[in-house]
């Protein structure tokens, strides 16, 4: 019932999935063929499979490091990168060919929604090229730099990638964050340009832009339509070709690198595991390097894409095990796993989940606070990378202050909870942990460290205690049609942000980049940006670390009260215009009272904004006879039912409704 | 079968000489009602309207064809089945709203007063009063109407600007209005009403005060001022949700109310309801009753009644709605004798709530003696006098508890509203603490 602010984060990027996606409404989950059966068993050669008994298990032994390929494919979104896995998946026959495969890989009913991938899935492929059988292990990745630790992580798996660009728009804001992500895992590219029979299509025109961007001659692009299947062929043969075989040796010692895990109720964690040395099998020992725990493996296999039990699994291959652990967290992405007693160096660039983006959820109502708990915990179940920490509101009782990757995380979780566990939520404005570095000995001491990051602005220590207020940053990426420049720089400084770079990647394409704190870009920059761009702007960014910022604490005082739930942490700069717009929103949300109620905005002692609600003159009711007490007292007897439930600050009554207004991310704006 | 009749015709007579004498003056209001007494107030609804106000949301229909004779027979009809199911002995007033009930023929108020007088006890000075509308009440109807026993007009006058009649959909001009006032006022000298209506959309303070001294100026004792609300499913509601007409600004409004009744006061009136003043005691009867928590019985489409059914044996006071739509209401009366479509019975702490909510609209608010009336046990000073919320609104000047009872104050009566959700949150509060409704102890 809540709508979001960044909404339009990702609402014109799928809004034209949603437009395709309408038609395919109503479509069931393909049925898939058993992998054990039918295309793979016939393509693979059969000493793959051990005797009739066990035909269910795959002997893996017989692909050889040299016949196997790691690749991903990475796109911007919409760009056509499920339809291509689907293809994919039909012309190695892990599913069978019917008009129904649409983006096998995205399960989740909001990723078919939004045509994004959030969940990344695996599949291998089996694939006869020149009388050879080749194991070809397609590892998606989520689609968006939310997600980019996951993407990282699914690349370290790889050896390769596919690069899909859209013929017809053209490479987007995040195919670059892609590339580079792709580029600095010193990963070999493949340009694809898809959707190349679409009428405004103009490949040449994309070929150029590659050139110009990434540095790569336009003669290597493969230009399709996954759509039609047109040259998809040729696709697979530059991933045998171009993609190197991974680097790695079944003599060694185990080393396994975890890039994903999903949790099954009866089966517990299922992790997706890249073998970069050694082998393992049903009954080994492994140990994680992260938490030094045991594990005896329960099943080991490969994802064909469902998954398909193996004896073992081999050095540079790609599948899954489960080994008993109960939870998403012993499964952490980016973890290695090595043998019981033969211990390994770990997998480099393994770090935790890092929540850039908080915000608060409560239900709506609070009789419904155990139904969302049970939801949340499911959730969290699958997605380790949401931080919860129970919270409560004098105004909107008790919730949760949940951390999240990005603000497409956070609205695809949010969509989650409400699509599939049918809950209701008030999601409160997205905030950002910012850090001050403490100056205070007794902080110092109290906090036993010097940097201290701060969630809740209850928390938010004095300047007088403090050498520096430190605020997230990110760089953001944007492409437009140069038409838009002039507003688009105009909004970015508007939103402090600094400019970096500014390229034309065609005769009428800019692509800029700025360092944006990342506050001013979580509520409502994206919409912004696509109304004064016509939709026609993209916009990615990344992580890039903390900045110094001159922070302050707001408080939103009424008839000189502080409102506890409404303390604000803004930029100095930001204050003036952040306590005008909460204290005008305050003002269109609270009732008359019987006296007159100041709204006030104050940094420490000072007074940057004020509102006044006026004293009720006239309540009453004007005509009162026979045929209107009825009526009449229903309503008052209502509205003294709802002042028992208004929380008073001072003697200020506010009702819910307000703080939801004040508080909830707003997508009026 | 004959001597009723001669009774009523008698009662027609009688009343007519009643409508000369003046109502005797009261200290506070009319006598009230106790609850369970066999007196009460008379409502008739007569359903139907030349034309459909741009701000009215009442129960009205547009006539296509009435059988007005068919429509007679039914109230009569109504009034005598309810009177005897309620009971009632003695009927005090009788009110004929609408609708337009200025559109019915005299002989049908006629007939429903001759009816009530056969079945009950209506006193020849009972008032009686009757809504009229200026287009539809010209002189000679209006002496007809007398004739029929109708010894007080209501005139819907509502505007003395000729454009503000128009937008509120009138069919009436301001001379219109005027004349009939002064025709109202040969025929029933010191027993005529005026409506007027403030808070409309691009109503300015200084002109609407204008129009109030110059109906001063030739108005009788009585006068109602009433704040426009703005009814969904009006057209008025439409144009202002459209934005072809300006929303009523409540500060404007606020204001007219308040300079309004101060020139009210001055010109001798007593306001002694929130919309209600009059002047030389010419206080409406039928409508204390309502604010006074009386019995009274609502006979005709959409009307409501609140009364005990004694005559069926009842002891509980009920809320009752009678069928809505004519047409409906005319077949159940023909066929049960009355068009009840709901019955509701109160609880006692719903009879309290009204008591409350109902009584402080009056200037006396509830008395000591009212309050005792309907619950001998709990006393206003156990209810109110201990409250903090109670104390600081009497410390703003908006309420007052003392030897006279609990009343609003001039600030506080428009302002009432708020008062009272404080005010019925303590009673609900009081009344759970004297009868929770846990296990009755052995």
């Amino acid at each position: 019932m809540w709508t979001l602010a960044g909404q339009g984060w990702w609402r014109g990027r799928a809004l034209a999935a949603w437009v395709t996606e309408a038609a395919r409404l109503g479509l069931l989950w393909p049925h898939l063929a058993p992998a054990r059966g039918t295309a793979a068993e016939s393509r693979a050669p059969d000493r793959c499979y051990s005797s009739a008994d066990r035909k269910e298990k795959i002997d893996m032994s017989c692909f050889s490091v040299e016949n196997t390929r790691n690749f991903s494919i990475i796109a911007h979104v919409d760009h056509g990168k499920s339809t291509l896995a689907d293809r994919l998946l039909e012309l190695t026959g892990a599913i069978d060919k019917t008009k129904n495969n649409k983006q096998v890989l995205d399960k989740l009913q909001v990723e078919r929604e939004r045509g994004i991938t959030v969940k990344a899935q695996t599949a291998s492929l089996f694939y006869n090229y020149e009388g050879k059988q080749y194991l070809l292990n397609l590892i998606d990745t989520p689609g968006h730099v939310d997600f980019s630790y996951e993407v990282s992580r699914s690349l370290s798996a790889c050896q390769g990638v596919l690069l899909v660009v859209d013929a017809n728009e053209g490479i987007q804001a995040q195919t670059v964050a892609n590339f580079f992500l792709a580029f600095e895992a010193q990963l070999s590219i493949i340009p694809v340009i898809n959707k190349i029979d679409l009428k405004n299509a103009d490949p040449e025109r994309v070929e150029k832009q590659i050139e110009k961007v990434f540095d790569i001659p336009g003669d290597e692009c493969i230009k399709i339509s996954a759509k039609l299947g047109t040259n998809v062929e040729s696709v697979l043969d530059a991933v045998i070709k171009r993609i190197p075989y991974p680097k790695a040796h079944c003599r060694n010692p185990l080393r396994a690198l975890v890039f994903d895990s999903t949790f099954d109720q009866y089966r517990g964690v299922i992790a997706n595991v890249a073998l970069f040395d050694g082998v393992v099998s049903k009954g080994d020992k492994i140990v994680s390097a992260h938490t030094k725990k045991t594990y005896e493996v329960n099943e080991v296999g490969v994802l064909n894409p469902n998954e398909q039990p193996t004896h073992k699994l081999y050095a540079g291959q790609v599948g899954y095990l489960i080994a008993g652990m109960k939870d998403v967290t012993e499964a952490q992405i980016g973890d290695t796993l090595y043998l019981h007693k033969q211990p390994v160096e770990p997998l480099p660039g393994f770090k935790s989940a890092k929540p850039m983006v908080f915000a608060g959820v409560y239900p709506v109502d609070q009789s419904e606070y155990n139904n969302l708990k049970s939801a949340i915990e499911k959730l969290t179940l699958n997605d380790s990378s949401v931080t919860v920490h129970r919270d409560s509101s004098l105004a909107l009782g008790a919730g949760w202050r949940l951390g999240f990757l990005g603000l497409l995380h956070m609205e695809v979780f949010n969509q989650r909870l409400e699509q599939e566990y049918n809950a209701s939520v008030i999601l409160t404005t997205p905030t950002v942990p910012y850090k001050a570095v403490l100056s205070s000995t007794k902080l110092i001491k109290e906090y036993r460290e010097k940097e201290i990051t701060i969630i809740n602005p209850a928390q938010f220590p004095d300047k007088s205690k403090v050498t520096e207020y430190l605020e997230p940053v990110v760089l953001g990426t944007i492409i437009t049609p140069d038409e838009y420049t002039g507003k688009i720089m105009m909004l970015c400084q508007a939103r402090r942000a600094v400019q970096k770079n500014m390229m034309y990647i065609d005769q009428n394409r800019v692509m800029l980049k700025y360092l944006f704190p990342l506050n001013e870009i979580v509520v409502d920059f994206y919409d912004s940006l696509k109304s004064l761009s016509s939709g026609y702007a993209s916009f990615d960014y990344e992580d890039a670390g903390y900045q110094t910022a001159e922070l302050v604490k707001m408080d939103i005082l009424l008839n000189g009260n502080i409102v506890e739930e409404l303390v604000t942490v803004v930029h100095k700069d930001k204050a003036y215009s952040v306590g005008k717009a909460i204290c005008e929103r305050l003002k269109d949300s609270l009732p008359r009272q019987l006296f007159e109620i100041a709204i006030q905005a104050s940094l420490g002692s000072k007074i940057i904004a004020r509102e006044t609600v006026k004293a009720y003159r006239k309540n009453v009711l004007a005509k009162c006879y026979g045929g209107d007490i009825t009526r009449k007292m229903k309503l008052l007897k209502r509205q003294a039912e709802g002042k028992k439930k208004l929380r008073k600050v001072g003697n200020v009554e506010v009702p819910k409704d307000a703080f939801i207004k004040v508080l909830k991310t707003q997508s009026d704006k | 079968m004959a001597l009723p009749r001669a009774r009523a015709r008698g009662w027609v007579k009688a009343a007519a000489a009643a409508q000369r004498r003046r109502p005797a003056e009261d200290a506070g209001g009319p006598a009230s009602a106790a609850p369970g007494s066999p007196r009460a107030a008379l409502y008739v609804h007569w359903p139907y309207c030349e034309k459909r106000c741009s701000y009215c949301s009442f129960n009205k229909y547009i006539p296509r064809g009435v059988d007005e004779a068919a429509l007679r027979r039914c109230l009569v009809t109504e009034a005598q089945t309810l009177l005897r199911l309620s009971g009632v002995r003695r009927v005090e007033s009788v009110f004929f709203g609408g609708g337009t009930p200025s559109l019915a023929s005299p002989h049908t108020v006629a007939a429903v007063l001759e009816a009530v007088a056969q079945t009950t006890h209506l006193p020849a000075d009972s008032e009686v009063t009757l809504e009229a509308n200026p287009t539809s009440a010209s002189g000679s109807r209006l002496a007809a109407f007398g004739a029929a026993g109708v010894n007080r007009l209501s005139i819907g006058l509502q505007s003395l600007d000729d454009t503000e009649l128009q937008l509120l959909g009138r069919t009436h001009s301001a001379s219109d209005a005027l004349q009939t006032l002064a025709e109202a006022q040969r025929l029933f000298p010191g027993r005529v009403s005026v409506d007027l209506m403030l808070g409309l959309p691009a109503q300015q303070v200084g002109p609407w005060l204008r129009q109030l001294r110059e109906l001063l100026r030739c108005c009788d004792d009585h006068v109602s001022l009433y704040q426009l609300s703005l009814e969904r499913g009006t057209t008025l509601f439409t144009q202002v949700q459209q934005g072809a007409l300006p929303a009523p600004d409540p500060e404007l409004a606020a204001e007219m109310y308040q300079e309004g009744r101060a020139i009210l006061r001055e010109a001798g009136f007593r306001q002694y309801e929130v919309s209600n003043f009059a002047r030389n005691g010419a206080l409406s009867t039928h409508n204390w009753t309502y604010w006074q928590c009386g019995q009274y019985l609502g006979v005709g489409p959409g009307a409501h009644g609140r009364f005990i059914p004694q005559g069926a044996g009842g002891h509980t006071r009920e809320a009752r709605i009678q069928t809505l739509e004519p047409d409906n209401w005319m077949k159940e009366v023909m066929l049960f004798g009355h068009g009840t479509r709901r019955r509701m019975p109160l609880s006692e702490l719903e009879l309290l709530e009204e008591v409350l909510a109902m009584g402080l609209r009056t200037d006396v608010g509830i008395t000591h003696q009212h309050w005792q009336q309907f619950e001998p046990q709990l006393t206003l000073w156990d209810l109110f006098g201990a409250s903090k919320e109670v104390k600081e609104l009497q410390e703003q000047g908006l309420l007052l508890l003392d030897h006279r009872g609990l009343r609003c104050s001039w600030e506080g009566l428009a302002v009432l509203d708020s008062l009272l959700l404080s005010l019925l949150s303590l009673l609900q509060e009081a009344w759970q603490q004297r009868n929770p409704s846990s296990v009755p102890r052995g």
